[in-house]
């Protein structure tokens, strides 16, 4: 039941967000803030009152009587459809990022919304209701309905609190996931019906449906339907555009979950349904889907290069940087997926940094330009200092947790494809050309505006800017470490992802039709 | 000795409380932790090597694993033989007079508490490259190396140039880095481990000499190793790298970080020797970079280019023994560029502290009363880097060329090579002396170096005279016989010996006493022509600016728009033209409904007509 709880703890908190706006503008905030850390307790909660050692060795996840949680109610008998969640360790691990950074949304938004702040926090909840609901839904139908919630408050958020072009942007946001999502949803009815022409039972469950076999070429576009939903969201090359339109418009907060956590859902979407649902149709359009992964790697990198807009920079990089995880996921070994898993975790935490600079940056300079920008550190230290050392974690740098997570990746694709790993492994040169030009688009050079300053003769000091203060930097110190531990020391979230990674595994080893994969 | 980890902790504690501190530490403590932290991790090592000395006991320790996947778990772990040693010594040592030497050199600058962060921070990413046990550890420290390089070159961040030489040095040698990463993925597919020992021992049972394998892996490492020791074709990152402070010259760009590469190649020497093809590579590349460096610090104005320029060729020379299979030579000759490369530029960091920041030779001249102990530091220091006999260069340097001449097939050739460049670095090291404190001063000094800056000078000047007598402790690390030497003829050593004191005449002749003037020769179109080619550093920035820069950001200006939205808003474009097509039928008008009715009604008919019979 404690699931239940989680997800209602977020639906009816944003509620009471909502509602506590009559109250004062301050008061959602501190509702936002109680309901993420009342679900991150009674997450931690359940998860201890397991049997102690049951996080290391996690049974057979293909099971479905031995994950770590689960829980089964009717729904709509008739249909088969039922009110399905569990959790194990991938989804445990997705589920505290969602809500850490959920409390560093809220953290980065703190000054930043005045209009509306109650529906604001009350969006910010309900996206991490459904993007919680995402991680722990194994009714397929279930799943698809938590997919649309956290669609649509997110969708809102752009909408509402977005920058000069927002309209354009939550249109384009709404539209590619919106037709990607129905795609998806024919999958599933057509796996559905697959599986009562199977078995003479209609389910929508995860474990009825895992393991069906089809005739000829139906496997193939079923699963399409859910590689294209998946990849939309990555989001993969050539379906990324609509993220740097939403991430540069969204508001602060709405980039950080956008990037920390909602496309880590594509991600765990492929891990979770489309893998191990279709194993052969996937085996065989794994070339193609590698093929993706490196040319959004290389795509992204080259595009984040060419930006003038900080947060569009960012965005370009989460392209590239999420092109890692297709490929790890595709290269199918445990190599490559582990190191696909801590690349959503990493990605998750220095990207939300960066959008936090980015818009710390805003608030500041009124401008996300980085051609007006320049020589920052100069009156804000701290701030060029949090900037520097999620530029260069972005970059790849050993000992934080990006570099585990793309050696890992690099390592697992090197067995299976050298060439395209190769390939790939250009990403980590231009990973250095964009991130290190944005350093010194922002906060080197000379400082600007002095010489204009200057010349007015107004004999101003020039730009007195804020520097981080206590809050933020707090935040910032936090996932400095998270990213510090992830590079140093990942093995107890390797542990809980790697039940994971070995069903998978063996799904290749259960299947003699798949061959050429080097486990 | 289980207190290995405290050598890299020093510094690493150090920077991370001068970062955390952000500069609102006072000063006494930031020139204690700074400098101390260094000291102590360098008396550390001192007791390490009289261990060492005593037992020649390898240490290793495992501190703890990083990470377990697979088959693959790598571990923060050390591995400290008689090569670790060397370099750990050079690096602390070395690095502990750069850090005094910098506290009175750095002390008018307001960043200064950062500066000693990002130097410790480099010297803890250092000794972490140089005790691993596996090359991921190795990796990064390699790369975090390259970070603290970044950081120095453009420390001084207000000026753009910087901020460019800075990102050049670091996007250049990451070019290296990941060929150098691709060695690593392919030497763990195949051998099944990173850890060094096993690796090597694994290489040699499954591999034969010249096979495959071991060529594709050695190219893929030389990689690496010519980005960071900035040798052909990446070594046009290292003369711009002198935008930064005179002390982080010293240290990263001359004493340290530059030889990783050297170190990379003799640690995993056995790889090498598995593909005399790429053991063959190493030695011409070091040749031509030896030459290429030696022909532009001819022509350079800028003291710091001057010696940036002579380290690439200094490096060409470890790379040659290197390739001669001399690696004790290459690591010896190593150790003492250290030294009198160090004081070169500290010694220059001296004349520029000095002169108002004058970085031009021309500008300056008769500094030898003005300023006697950085003249003498120079003469010292050219001495050896000229290989004079009896400094500590000289020992090294001759043992490399006499390898060189030793190694089978294109032995003579190599030497041929070397010796030019020998004479070559002669001419310019005491053009330099000669040009900066023999005539008339151009310049004055407003102050002298006090003690901080002098010590090191003192102690540095020593070591480059009697380094050479140095026993390093290699014998156990590299397979006894390679490199050898002991069957060349006496007129070759002799002609080895006298080459330097024939530069050394020559720079005299034509820079001293003016007996010898070329002035005719340089004034002429293709004097004038070679020269600039020269000057440019053979015009290979250029070339690399039209090849790879250009095309690059050419291709990124154009696909900045995001060419994929081509596609979406074609199928927008679509939508709307059906939306206007199909709307304007809907015009309100009873007449055109009904006629369209009517029409619609017939074709109807048609269909079910022509169906039905």
């Amino acid at each position: 039941m404690s699931l239940v709880f989680l997800l209602l703890i977020l639906l009816l908190g944003g509620l009471l967000a909502w509602l506590a706006e009559r109250v004062s503008t301050e008061l959602p905030r501190w509702v936002a803030l109680a309901s993420i850390v009342t679900a991150l307790l009674v997450l931690l909660y359940s998860v201890s009152g397991l049997p102690a050692g049951s996080l290391q060795a996690l049974p057979d996840p293909t099971s479905g009587s031995s994950w770590l949680i689960h829980l089964q109610r009717d729904w709509m008998p008739r249909f088969g459809i039922g009110f399905e969640l569990a959790l194990d360790g991938l989804s445990l691990l997705l589920i505290v990022l969602t809500l850490v950074l959920g409390l560093i949304a809220v953290a980065s938004s703190w000054v930043e919304i005045e209009f509306k702040p109650g529906l604001f926090h009350a969006n910010i909840l309900w996206t991490l209701a459904g993007v919680s609901g995402v991680f722990l839904a194994l009714d397929l139908l279930l799943f698809f309905l938590f997919w649309e919630v956290m669609l649509i408050p997110m969708y809102l958020l752009i909408a509402i609190w977005g920058h000069e072009n927002k309209a354009y942007a939550a249109m384009k946001f709404f539209i590619f996931t919106q037709v990607s999502g129905l795609l998806m949803l024919l999958s599933i009815i057509a796996l559905a019906w697959q599986g009562y022409v199977a078995s003479g039972n209609f389910s929508f469950s995860y474990f009825a449906l895992l393991g069906l076999s089809f005739e000829g070429s139906l496997g193939f576009w079923v699963m399409l339907g859910f590689f294209l939903a998946f990849t939309v969201k990555l989001p993969a090359f050539p379906f990324h555009s609509w993220l740097p339109d939403a991430h540069t418009q969204a508001p602060t907060a709405g980039s950080v979950l956008l990037a920390g956590i909602l496309l880590k859902t594509g991600a765990y979407g492929l891990l979770r349904f489309c893998i191990p649902l279709f194993p052969e149709a996937s085996q065989q359009f794994a070339p193609v889907a590698l093929g993706l992964g490196a040319a959004g790697v290389i795509y992204g990198a080259v595009l984040a290069f060419a930006q003038t807009d900080f947060k569009r920079l960012v965005a370009y990089s989460s392209v590239s940087h999420m092109g890692f995880v297709l490929l790890g996921l595709y290269a199918w070994n445990t190599l490559a997926l582990q190191g696909a898993i801590v690349q959503m975790l990493a990605h998750g935490l220095s990207t939300a940094a960066l959008f936090m600079l980015a818009g710390a940056l805003q608030q500041r300079l009124h401008s996300r330009d980085m051609r007006q920008m320049g020589g920052l550190w100069q009156s804000m230290p701290r701030m060029g200092a949090c900037a520097l050392f999620f530029a260069v974690a972005s970059l790849g740098l050993p000992g934080l947790g990006n570099f585990v997570a793309e050696f890992l990746v690099l390592l697992g694709l090197f067995a299976v494809n050298p060439w395209l790993t190769a390939v790939a492994a250009l990403g980590l040169i231009s990973a250095a050309i964009y991130s290190l030009w944005m350093i010194q688009q922002t906060f080197q050079g000379a400082l600007q505006g002095s010489s204009a300053d200057a010349a007015s003769g107004s004999g101003e000091h020039p730009r007195l800017l804020q520097d981080f203060g206590g809050r933020e930097m707090t935040t910032m110190a936090a996932m400095m470490i998270a990213l510090l531990w992830l590079g140093l020391y990942p093995q107890p979230l390797l542990d809980l992802a790697l039940p994971v990674v070995e069903s998978l595994q063996a799904l290749v080893a259960a299947n003699p039709s798949i061959v050429g994969v080097i486990p | 000795m289980t207190l290995l980890w405290l050598i890299p902790l020093l510094p690493l504690l150090s920077a991370t409380l001068l970062l955390i501190s952000g500069g609102r530490m006072p000063r006494p403590l930031v020139k204690w932790l700074g400098a101390g932290s260094v000291g102590l991790a360098a008396g550390a090592v001192a007791l390490l090597a009289l261990g060492f000395a005593g037992d020649g006991q390898v240490l290793q320790l495992t501190l703890w694993t990083w990470m377990t996947v697979g088959n693959f778990s790598p571990g923060i772990a050390f591995y400290v033989d008689g090569l670790s040693l060397v370099m750990m010594s050079v690096i602390t040592g070395v690095g502990f007079l750069i850090h005094l030497y910098s506290l009175e050199f750095m002390q008018d600058d307001p960043s200064y508490c950062r500066y000693f962060a990002y130097m410790n921070l480099f010297v803890a990413a250092m000794l972490l490259l140089v005790m691993a046990d596996n090359l991921l550890l190795l990796y990064l420290g390699w790369e975090g190396v390259g970070l603290c390089s970044y950081l120095l070159v453009g420390f001084w961040y207000q000026d753009p140039n910087n901020g460019r030489a800075a990102r050049k040095a670091f996007v250049v040698t990451r070019v290296g880095d990941t060929a150098m990463a691709l060695g690593l993925l392919l030497l763990f597919t195949e051998l099944g481990t990173l850890d060094i020992q096993p690796l090597l021992a694994a290489a040699n049972s499954q591999w034969q000499v010249g096979d495959n394998l071991p060529l594709l892996a050695t190219l893929l490492l030389l990689g690496g190793a010519v980005g960071k020791s900035a040798q052909l074709p990446l070594h046009t990152w290292l003369p711009d790298a002198m935008a930064g402070p005179t002390p982080v010259s010293a240290l990263i760009h001359a004493a340290t970080m530059v030889t990783a590469g050297v170190y990379l190649i003799a640690r995993t020497h056995d790889l090498f020797l598995l593909a005399p093809a790429t053991l063959q590579a190493v030695a011409w590349l070091g040749l031509l970079t030896l030459l290429l460096a030696a022909f532009t610090a001819l022509v350079q104005a800028d003291i710091k280019r001057i010696l940036a320029y002579s380290t690439i060729s200094q490096i060409g020379y470890m790379f040659l023994a290197l390739g001669a299979s001399a690696f004790s030579a290459g690591i010896f000759h190593l150790m003492t560029h250290a030294f009198f490369k160090a004081l070169l530029f500290l010694a220059a960091g001296a004349v520029i502290h000095c002169l108002h920041h004058e970085h031009n030779i021309f500008r300056m001249g008769g500094l030898r009363t003005r300023l006697p102990l950085v003249f003498w530091s120079f003469v010292i220091g050219s001495a050896a880097l000229a290989a004079l006999p009896f400094t500590s260069g000289f020992y090294s340097k001759d043992a490399i060329l006499l390898s060189a001449w030793s190694m089978p097939g294109s032995g003579p050739w190599l030497w041929c090579g070397a010796l030019l460049g020998a004479l070559l670095t002669a001419i310019y090291s005491f053009r330099l002396v000669f040009i900066v404190f023999f005539g008339p001063a151009n310049t004055e000094p407003d102050k002298q170096p006090g003690w901080q800056m002098a010590l090191p000078l003192l102690l540095l000047g020593l070591l480059s005279l009697l380094g050479g007598w140095i026993a390093l402790p290699l014998a156990e690390v590299f397979p006894a016989g390679a490199g050898r030497h002991d069957s060349v003829n006496h007129a070759v050593e002799i002609v080895t010996v006298a080459t330097p004191l024939l530069g050394l005449l020559i720079a005299y002749l034509l820079f001293l006493g003016q007996q010898l003037s070329i002035a005719a020769l340089a004034e002429s179109a293709p004097g004038r022509a070679l020269q600039a080619f020269f000057y440019s550093g053979w015009r290979i920035d250029g070339l690399y600016h039209q090849c790879l820069v250009r095309p690059f950001t050419g291709l990124a200006h154009w696909w900045r728009n995001e060419p994929t939205d081509l596609l979406y808003n074609a199928i927008v474009r679509l939508s709307q033209w059906l939306h206007r097509g199909l709307s304007s039928l809907q015009t309100g008008e009873l007449r055109w409904y009904a006629s369209s009715m009517v029409f619609g009604l017939a074709i109807l008919l048609i269909v079910i007509l022509r169906t039905g019979s």
